[in-house]
């Protein structure tokens, strides 16, 4: 199967390896980073644009833009793994509606179009008969939405709740476990580049709100917006609080849940028991799926990372390449 | 509760019976002969713990056993929610935030740990709320929730219920 990847940073790196190291039967026939872009249809040498890239230069040629290989490389699947812009979506949706129009299929790990635009592109997909698969989107390596598309089918979903931020999850972990002030936490989550130099999308919450307006627009089959969910993040937390909490067995956690019947949708600090499946260690994710047959299910894995987040676009490949046929 | 029951072999696990039916917890049983009046009727005092809304059907079951039932005591603050607060409590008149809960009449704090770390710094306090029903404890915490509002406090509840 041939795929045209968009963004060479760290998911679309990350997927380059593994398709080096694995033999996953996917050639790479487009390419693009933000300044530069390769379209070869006897398949791109992927170790020589990883070398490339590494040593400061862009991964291709200037003269190929992204929109160039959405519009004129030879691909089955476009993967669309370009930084996350919750404006607007774009330079993302654009990409994304231009290959559906094409008959390509769609993998992408941008959380922006999706929390955007869910059902448009999803009746776009439908259209043109090619499949949208997002698992990446949320919480990195943990396949939360082929579980609950695939494994739970059949299941009412009552209520997900979870910590789906690592980066809020490493700095309460740090406060409870040695004291620390938030800003001392965040100081030492930057120090090993869990959190970005503007925190603001991780610790005000707006990532974990993402990451629930997906889920509850494209699994629940709710119609929200970022705006729709109440939103508290952790830059008022002390220490103080923690230590009141941990004197009564319990902890601090941002937690995001989503209540389909009773419309909540909700981001904010919570005290949690600390012997409860969600309370777990460092930049980890973890959720709770309350459902009707199967009843609670906690997943817990890796919610970022190069390789991780790449597990769940590779995964939505492999997918898309057991059902569709071939060069069509 | 004080019950009434004829004073005979069987009669007080009889009277008992019920309770643990109806999934109640018994705390204590005062059993006194003092009752000058009539010697074949004995008073049992019981204190209980009910779950909500079985209270009615304990006493059917008990009216059905012939078990009198001649006072029910004041109920009880059953339900507890523990709360973390953060803001400048002080300056906001933390008394006055507890007693806008206390003032609902059935809901009350019940106990209350203030960390104050520096002057101007921001305190941090754990507030437990007692209450007599499930609904009147999300009515407190509808008032606690609206009055952190108007007073610019941070309040963290627990992520599971009552």
């Amino acid at each position: 199967m041939r795929i045209a990847i968009l963004g060479f940073g760290s998911v679309g790196r990350g997927i380059a390896r593994a398709i080096l190291a694995k033999n996953l039967d996917l050639a790479v026939t487009g390419l693009a980073d933000s300044r530069s872009g390769i379209i070869d249809p006897a398949g791109i040498d992927i170790a020589a644009a990883l070398a490339r890239k590494e040593g400061g230069a862009p991964c291709g040629s200037p003269d190929v833009s992204p929109a160039d290989v959405v519009a004129k490389a030879d691909y089955d699947v476009l993967v669309e793994v370009t930084p996350t812009n919750v404006d607007d979506g774009e330079p993302a949706l654009g990409h994304i509606r231009g290959a559906l129009r094409r008959h390509k299929h769609v993998v992408t790990s941008n959380k922006g179009p999706i929390a955007l635009a869910y059902p448009e592109l999803r009746d776009l997909a439908a259209a043109n008969g090619v499949f949208l698969r997002y698992e990446a989107t949320v919480c990195g390596a943990i396949p939360l939405i082929h579980a609950m598309q695939e494994g739970l089918a059949g299941n009412t979903i009552s209520r997900l709740y979870g910590v789906f931020n690592g980066t809020c999850n490493y700095i309460l972990t740090r406060m409870a476990e040695d004291s620390l002030t938030y800003e001392q936490a965040l100081a030492e989550a930057r120090e090993l580049g869990y959190a970005e130099a503007d925190p603001t999308y991780d610790v005000e919450g707006i990532d974990a709100a993402i990451k629930l307006v997906i889920l509850a627009n494209a699994i629940l089959d709710m119609r929200t917006t970022l705006d729709d969910v109440e939103r508290t993040g952790i830059t008022l937390l002390t220490p103080e609080a923690l230590r009141l909490a941990e004197d009564q067995d319990c902890t601090i956690r941002l937690i995001g849940e989503v209540v389909p019947e009773a419309g909540v949708l909700r981001v904010s600090p919570r005290i949690v028991s600390k012997v409860h499946p969600l309370v777990v260690e460092g930049t980890l994710n973890a959720v709770t799926v309350g459902t009707d047959l199967a009843g609670d299910l906690t997943f817990i894995g890796k919610g970022a990372g190069s390789v991780e987040t790449a597990s769940a676009v590779i995964g939505d490949l492999l997918y898309i390449r057991d059902r569709h046929v071939q060069g069509s | 509760m004080k019950l009434e029951m004829r004073d005979q072999p069987g009669q007080l696990v009889a009277a008992l019976q019920p309770i643990s039916a109806v999934g109640g917890n018994i705390i204590a049983v005062i059993h006194q002969r003092e009752t000058p009046a009539a010697t074949e009727v004995l008073d049992v005092q019981i204190v209980l713990e009910l779950p909500e809304g079985r209270l009615e059907k304990l006493l059917e079951l008990l009216r059905e056993q012939g078990v009198n039932v001649v006072r029910i005591g004041e109920q009880r603050l059953l339900y507890e929610c523990t709360l973390i607060t953060i803001g400048h409590l002080m300056h906001t008149d933390l008394s006055d935030t507890v007693d806008r809960i206390d003032t609902t009449g059935s809901a009350e704090v019940t106990d209350l740990s203030l960390a104050m770390p520096a002057i101007n710094a921001p305190s941090s306090a754990r507030i437990t709320i007692r209450s007599t029903t499930r609904e009147e404890m999300k009515k407190a915490i509808r008032i606690l929730r609206s009055v952190a509002e108007q007073k610019d406090l941070l309040i963290i509840e627990p992520l599971e219920g009552v």
